[in-house]
């Protein structure tokens, strides 16, 4: 765990969980990373941070950090979520959730967490692939590309995360990528401070699965893929649109403010008491 | 929109607002739901209620994530319930599984109506009970309470929250259509009256602590989310610090306290109520709506000096294997009447090891079993 510096070290439950299940080169590890440097970074108390998580090797996380750490079901982080917050709106309440996890099984959970507004921050870690089950195809697996359930290529459309999130009401949706770690980072504190439910959508790899049964190369070459097809959204205007076919834009795409739902419902609590 | 103000010590009500306020009164102070036929009404009164006493409601997607928010919130600290009926109960078993494993309590109340399937949104049945056993995934043991009249539905509500808090465990409350919407009159004890259980607090150092602690009583002291313990939950196979763990011993040690939670403590458990057992030959076994039919047809049976009793058990699960194998043993004849092709009779033979007669007395098409019904029964048989 080179990667993993003294400032990690701290939120890191070394002496339980360690070694972990995932592949060396795995970009979730890095994503790992830049979330707990967020969470020094704001210097939130490990006792107030809730980490929730579905089933995957994205979700796999919570079990290595030293927070208050829920390992839901498949696809449902979401929904337990909501009762975390609800129940006690004080806690920083972060899910991590896969591609699958997110929008196929959870795809239910998704819009409705986007549409309802609770103060929620969700990283979402899309690699293109089920990895944990062994390399299957997702709802994020591109036209054609190959998973061991679609041998043939992979003949359905792929969910744009970000267009999703947006049009189902969340007011806060970032994409990043594992290669750019320090960008990462800034991501997840906005989407942490952010008063309501906040997506950030980290472009992985599963070089073990994906990467090798679509020729992608290594991890090496597959986070090369991933600096070359990055344009922050900042630059996007400046781009010839010819440029951008095939690419993804990174940063904040989407920041609005809405009422958030715990804020609400201290109203209704407040007037079905009588004191407004 | 059901509206009122919790008040009057009686009053007449509905068997659904009845769970609503014991749920209140002991202590529940979040719910999740999604809406269905026969349950809508505890909802209803939740979302009016709730947020006056300081709790919260929330309507959620569908009955999966109503279980998993309320899972989320009893993690968090709150008591917290859901109510459903057979769809989302079907819906709801991931997530029973879950809290079963993660021994996170939580109370489900099912207001039983007929299926498969869709089936009878507005009829009555009683053929979820072998769901309210074995409906989840894996080595899963159940408590489920069975009400039978308005009261209950208060009282019993109240007691599953208890049961839940004391073993760590979901408890199922198996209601039915009718006691769900009939009306009747409950006098309401004073809060003082009511005992209420809460989960037992770790009282060791965080950095000792162990959510799934192995102890003699098979029940680990359970610290909230935000207290200062920083633990892990999962619906992984767990050691008793909560990690995952593939270790064949750790392994069986889990789920050997998952299951002697609940068995060896049968006896505080289960709650029987009979009636003429002193002396009785025949008994009728049933439970919930039909319970009270079956009381009125022993009554009948005595007028014509023919020994029948009743047997109502008030806690469907666990089942009663001792008491029923030592009941069994007296009797001659067992008639198990149930709103459904045969399900609870299915216990009740498998603990007669013995020579009594057992009989099922069923219906399925939506009526009620009728006390008549069960006195020819009796006469039929005996
Ligand atoms: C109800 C249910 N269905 C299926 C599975 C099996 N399963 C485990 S992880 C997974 C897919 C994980 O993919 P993703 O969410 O993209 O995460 P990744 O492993 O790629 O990080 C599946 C299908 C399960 N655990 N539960
Ligand atoms: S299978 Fe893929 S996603 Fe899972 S740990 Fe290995 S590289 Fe990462």
């Amino acid at each position: 765990m080179a990667l993993l510096s003294k400032v990690t070290h701290q939120y890191l439950r070394t002496k339980k969980q360690f070694p972990n299940v995932w592949c060396a080169g795995c970009g979730i590890g890095t994503i790992m990373g830049a979330i707990i440097r967020a969470i020094d970074g704001l210097k939130l108390p490990q006792d107030d941070v809730v980490m929730v998580s579905g089933i995957g090797c994205s979700s796999r996380m919570p079990v290595y950090v030293d927070f208050n750490t829920l390992h839901a079901t498949h696809g449902r982080p979401l929904a337990f979520a909501t009762g975390v917050k609800l129940a006690q709106p004080n806690l920083k309440v972060i899910i991590i959730t896969g591609d699958g996890d997110a929008l196929a099984i959870g795809g239910n959970h998704f819009i409705h967490a986007c549409r309802r507004n609770i103060d929620l921050t969700t990283i979402l870690i899309n690699n293109s692939t089920y990895g944990m089950t062994g390399g299957q195809v997702a709802p994020t697996t591109p036209f054609m590309k190959i998973g061991t359930t679609a041998p043939y290529g992979n003949r359905e459309r792929s969910f744009d995360i970000a267009k999703l999130a947006i049009a189902a009401g969340a007011p806060f949706v970032a994409r990043g990528t594992v290669y750019h770690m320090v960008q990462l980072r800034k991501l997840v504190e906005e989407a942490i401070q952010k008063k309501g439910f906040s997506l950030v959508e980290v472009i992985s790899h599963c070089h073990t699965l994906y990467g090798r049964l679509n020729k992608e190369g290594g991890a090496i070459e597959m986070l090369k893929w991933q600096k070359e097809h990055a344009i922050p959204i900042s630059a996007a205007g400046k781009v010839p649109p010819e440029k951008l076919r095939g690419k993804f834009l990174t940063g904040v795409l989407w920041d609005i403010d809405f009422p958030e739902y715990c804020e609400e419902y201290d109203k209704v609590m407040a007037e079905a008491q009588g004191k407004m | 929109m059901v509206k009122t103000t919790i008040q009057k010590r009686e009053r007449l009500i509905l068997g659904n607002r009845a769970c609503a306020e014991g749920a209140i009164a002991a202590g529940c102070r979040f719910f999740a739901g999604y809406p269905i036929t026969p349950s809508t009404e505890i909802a209803e009164v939740l979302a009016w209620e709730l947020p006056k006493v300081g709790g919260k409601f929330i309507q959620m997607e569908d009955e999966i994530a109503s279980l998993a928010a309320v899972i989320g919130a009893s993690v968090a600290g709150v008591k917290s319930m859901t109510a459903t009926s057979g769809p989302g109960f079907s819906l709801m078993q991931e997530h029973i599984g879950y809290a079963f494993m993660a021994e996170v309590p939580c109370v489900i109340v099912n207001v039983q109506r007929g299926g498969p399937s869709t089936g009878l949104p507005t009829k009555i049945a009683q053929a979820d009970t072998m769901q309210a056993r074995w409906g989840t995934h894996g080595d899963y043991h159940a408590i489920a309470l069975a009400p039978s009249s308005v009261a209950e539905c208060f009282h019993f509500t109240i007691r599953a929250f208890n049961l839940s808090e004391k073993y760590r465990t979901p408890v199922i409350v198996l209601t039915d259509e009718v006691v769900g919407h009939m009306r009747e009159k409950v006098t309401f004890p004073e809060s003082s009256e009511i005992k209420i259980i809460n989960r037992m607090k770790p009282t060791v150092h965080p950095g000792w602590y162990q959510h799934f602690e192995v102890n003699p009583h098979f029940v680990s002291p359970m610290a909230s989310f935000g207290e200062g313990y920083r633990y892990n939950i999962t619906g992984l196979t767990h050691n008793p610090d909560g990690f995952p763990t593939a270790r064949p011993v750790a392994i069986k040690e889990k789920l050997d306290k998952l299951k002697n939670k609940i068995t060896h403590n049968v006896n505080d458990i289960v709650e029987i109520r009979e009636e003429f057992m002193e002396d009785a030959h025949i008994a009728v076994f049933a439970y919930g709506i039909v319970a009270r039919a079956a009381r009125q047809a022993v009554h009948m049976a005595r007028e014509k000096r023919i020994k029948a009793g009743l047997i109502q058990p008030l806690t469907v699960w666990p089942f009663p294997d001792v008491y029923m194998e030592h009941m069994l043993e007296q009797l001659d004849l067992v008639i198990v009447a149930e709103l459904n092709q045969g399900q609870l009779i299915r216990e009740v033979m498998r603990v007669n090891t013995g020579k009594t007669r057992v009989r099922g007395l069923n219906r399925y098409d939506s009526e009620l079993i009728t006390p008549d019904q069960i006195f020819q029964k009796i006469r039929e048989e005996k």
